[in-house]
């Protein structure tokens, strides 16, 4: 029975090492366990006494900035031990994306700077106008515009060689936190909670504290679940599309009763509807209670997404007329900014965050409650 | 809503004004708001800070038959009351008790109405599953709700407005003298609820009272409790009930801010460890009993040391049996090495562990229990727990008294009002730690003062808006 005692922090000296302050304020946590009843963070705490780097990376993964821990804390500023735990683990959080992502100080420039995202944005615009003007299409609707194959060959690529780094970030995230083998149960598990937003609804459905200080509202998390649900149908819609291309033979433009429109239209409305939701609720929210140095990058990335998903609404609306050429170069050029950006802008969350749900899955699992 | 113009302060005649912005002051100003009342909140603290010590508390202790809300089984007037009579040795008064304890069951719904959540027991609180219900978020999300709740009603607050004095005509108070941005306000109500809390903020009040080492102790709570209302009340003939010279005191980390560090210096390997003083002699047995029930007593140990500190010292066999603390250890390979860190004796040091360890018999150690693995021939004895200090490192943490709250309290009647040195007042009723010392004579019962605030903070609230109405 040894404890590594070595790693505990001293409560009363702040640092500005993200980890290190991350530990500090777990550790006055971990000491007090309120909170415990908000979210999966608290009861992951309890489990351990000391924390090692890859505790703290996982910890602060887990979080889901609902804010329900600062409002009902007794140690806030003004008081010494100055505890911010959304914030602490927002910057760790940030910290752990940037250390994965390969190749290193890409993903800080498009976490920090929203400019660098919407120069990707025009660049990807400019790539696309440029593919319009250089590589005519003979088919019908957009394929008049831009060729099937030139398609395949600009959207391939951006969309595999992202993964593969995101995989790459995955793993050595997989490596610092101890995960284990992942089983069948553990994924359900992850999967539930992503998909309900478990940890935005402060435990007892009431909500989160992200724009109404101490009162509790769900707006965030219903304006989550429009982006992330408009995103996998918009996501859905183009998968369903390659399919009816390769497997059915049936060529594009489909109509409005076809699984690509059906899927399409409702998730490009959600996606739109969900990002203006996003950035209106981070308008009232307090900002020193979220990542510090990234509101620019998480503000850019919330436009590029509605911009792909209300681009693509314009798209179909716009379809037989001029407007289609200009308009399908704006909107693959945001789509080709947002994959081409997956592993180095807020879009990498996503990926960490599952994973993050599935370690804790298995942590319940092998360790249950203390 | 939150008072912008002090000047408002003095404007009109308000139906109900409350000094202190704490649990009970919350209750009382609910109930009154609900009548309709015009409701004055006055918190001596800033905003930031509001809540006084309901805070840094955790859970309410509820009598109920059945499931209640997240308590299990049944906990009856009964055994609730033996519970008290047991911590207070009789020093309570038991009309006063049985009604508080009878009301706590309808107060938990009402809580709830009201806006409080409350959450399963805390991984290691599972004993407390039965008698006491957590809020979600602790004291400070219930002092929330509680003023959401109020602002709704449109409850007016006012932060940082320190009550002086209660002008007191004839059993009829007046109105109250309140600082405010440097300037007093002259407040006029036709009902007063005093909720104000004790004076353990005071160390100079303290130190008179419990004498100079006071001064050596730290304040667990809020540092607004300063008992300026309280010793206003007094100084006019109020009748008080508790000991005006005692608090509770717990032992906690030695490294503890001196005011407000709460729940996190708690410090639990005292059962698993030797304490010594500062000249390296233990004093009391470290393994009387579990942890829950000697922490408090600790307090009093520790403040009896000279210069009121102690040093609880384990080895590495210890370091991973009790609730993480919030301070790491002092560290060293050798006892000698720690004594020099901790700046006792080193001779002194290894002398006592010396002995300590010669005195420990084989036996079967079990930290979840009594295992009676005990010292012979040592004085102090350790009745449990008593394994050598041996295998290194060894480690320290310090010990200090830390105050939770002040005895001396505000008599008052089962409707919650306050006595005067003629009588009842006609309009000041008092609710909370201002007044538990009439409940709570002595010790402590974990819960307990969230209860006495709830229950009386909503008959004042009550009382003071049917007088008005």
């Amino acid at each position: 029975m040894s404890l590594d005692v070595t790693l505990q922090t001293d409560p009363g000296i702040l640092s500005s090492d993200p980890v290190e302050e991350a530990r500090r304020q777990i550790e006055i946590c971990n000491a007090c366990r309120y909170c415990e009843g908000f979210c999966s963070v608290f009861p992951a705490i309890t489990r351990d006494k000391v924390f090692a780097d890859g505790d703290i990376t996982q910890l602060a993964n887990l979080c889901h900035n609902c804010r329900g821990c600062y409002y009902a804390c007794q140690y806030t500023a003004p008081h010494e031990f100055d505890l911010n735990l959304p914030r602490a683990l927002a910057a760790a959080r940030a910290d752990s994306w940037e250390r994965f992502a390969w190749p290193d100080g890409l993903a800080r420039t498009f976490q920090t700077r929203g400019k660098a995202l919407a120069a990707a944005l025009v660049l990807g615009t400019a790539l696309m106008f440029a593919a319009i003007a250089a590589l005519p299409g003979g088919g019908t609707g957009f394929y008049a515009w831009l060729g099937h194959g030139a398609l395949v060959a600009i959207f391939l690529p951006a969309f595999v060689l992202p993964l593969a780094v995101i995989c790459v970030g995955l793993r050595r995230y997989w490596t610092e936190v101890g995960g284990l083998r992942v089983n069948w149960a553990d994924l359900k598990c992850a999967a539930v909670s992503a998909g309900r937003l478990k940890n935005l609804s402060g435990g007892q459905g009431q909500g989160c504290n992200f724009e109404k200080e101490e009162r509790f509202s769900d707006a965030r998390r219903h304006m989550h679940q429009a982006v992330m649900y408009g995103f996998l149908l918009c996501f859905a819609a183009t998968a369903s599309g390659t399919v009816l291309h390769y497997v059915f033979d049936m060529q594009a433009p489909y109509g409005f009763w076809s699984a690509p429109k059906l899927l399409g239209v409702p998730g490009g409305i959600l996606l739109s509807i969900g990002s203006a939701g996003m950035l209106m609720l981070r308008r009232k929210a307090d900002p020193e209670l979220g990542t510090p140095g990234r509101g620019s990058g998480e503000r850019g990335f919330i436009w590029l997404l509605g911009f792909a998903g209300l681009s693509g609404l314009l798209l179909y609306a716009a379809q037989d007329s001029w407007l289609t050429g200009p308009l399908l170069a704006l909107h693959l050029g945001g789509v080709l900014a947002l994959f081409l950006l997956t592993p180095y802008s807020k879009m990498a969350h996503g990926f960490y965050r599952f994973a993050a749900l599935v370690r804790d899955a298995q942590d319940q699992r092998t360790r249950g409650h203390v | 809503m939150t008072l912008m113009d002090p000047g408002q302060l003095s404007a009109g005649v308000w139906d109900v004004v409350i000094a202190g912005g704490g649990n009970a002051a919350l209750c009382a100003a609910i109930e009154a708001a609900e009548t309709g009342a015009k409701v004055l909140i006055l918190e001596g603290a800033p905003k930031v800070y509001r809540g006084g010590n309901s805070r840094h508390t955790r859970n309410f202790r509820c009598m109920h038959h059945g499931a209640l809300g997240p308590l299990v089984d049944t906990y009856d007037e009964e055994e609730f009351w033996q519970d008290l009579l047991r911590v207070t040795k009789g020093e309570t008064d038991e009309t006063l008790a049985r009604h508080a304890i009878r009301t706590s069951e309808q107060c938990l719904p009402w809580m709830q109405s009201h806006g409080v959540r409350f959450q399963p027991s805390l991984a290691g609180t599972l004993s407390l599953d039965r008698t006491n219900a957590f809020f979600l978020g602790g004291g400070k999300a219930l002092v929330n709700a509680y003023y959401l709740t109020a602002e709704d009603l449109g409850v007016t607050v006012a932060y940082d407005a320190q009550v002086r004095h209660v002008a007191i005509a004839d059993r009829r108070a007046t109105h109250l003298d309140v600082e405010l941005g440097g300037e007093i306000h002259t407040v006029r109500g036709r009902a007063f609820v005093l909720a104000s809390g004790g004076f353990q903020s005071d160390l100079d009040w303290l130190a008179r009272a419990w004498g100079p080492s006071a001064r050596n102790f730290l304040i667990r709570g809020t540092p607004y409790n300063r008992g300026v209302v309280l010793r206003d009340m007094v100084d006019q003939g109020a009748m008080t009930v508790g000991d005006p010279t005692q608090c509770h005191a717990v032992a906690i980390d030695g490294r503890a801010p001196k005011f407000d560090g709460g729940i996190v210096t708690r410090l639990d390997c005292v059962p698993f460890s030797i304490v010594v003083n500062k000249h390296s002699q233990r004093f009391y047995d470290e393994g009387e009993d579990v942890w829950p029930k000697r922490y408090a007593i600790w307090g009093r140990l520790v403040a009896a040391q000279p210069d009121q500190v102690a040093y609880s010292i384990i080895d590495n066999r210890a370091i991973d049996l009790f609730m993480p603390s919030v301070y790491p250890p002092i560290s060293a390979d050798t006892i000698e090495g720690l004594a020099q860190k901790l700046g006792l004796s080193e001779t002194a040091l290894a002398g006592t562990v010396r002995a300590f360890n010669a005195a420990c018999r084989p036996g079967n150690f079990h930290p979840q229990q009594l295992d009676g693995v005990a010292t012979d021939g040592l004085d102090p004895p350790k009745t449990n727990w008593a394994r050598p200090v041996s295998e290194p490192p060894f480690y320290a943490y310090s010990l200090r008294p830390g105050v939770t709250f002040t005895y001396l309290g505000l008599k008052v009647d089962k409707s919650a009002r306050a006595t005067g040195p003629d009588g009842p007042y006609d309009n000041i009723w008092s609710a909370g730690e201002m007044m538990a010392g009439s409940i709570l004579g002595q010790g402590y019962l974990a819960g307990f003062g969230m209860t006495i605030g709830t229950v009386f903070g909503r008959i004042a609230g009550q009382e003071a808006a049917a007088h008005v109405a």
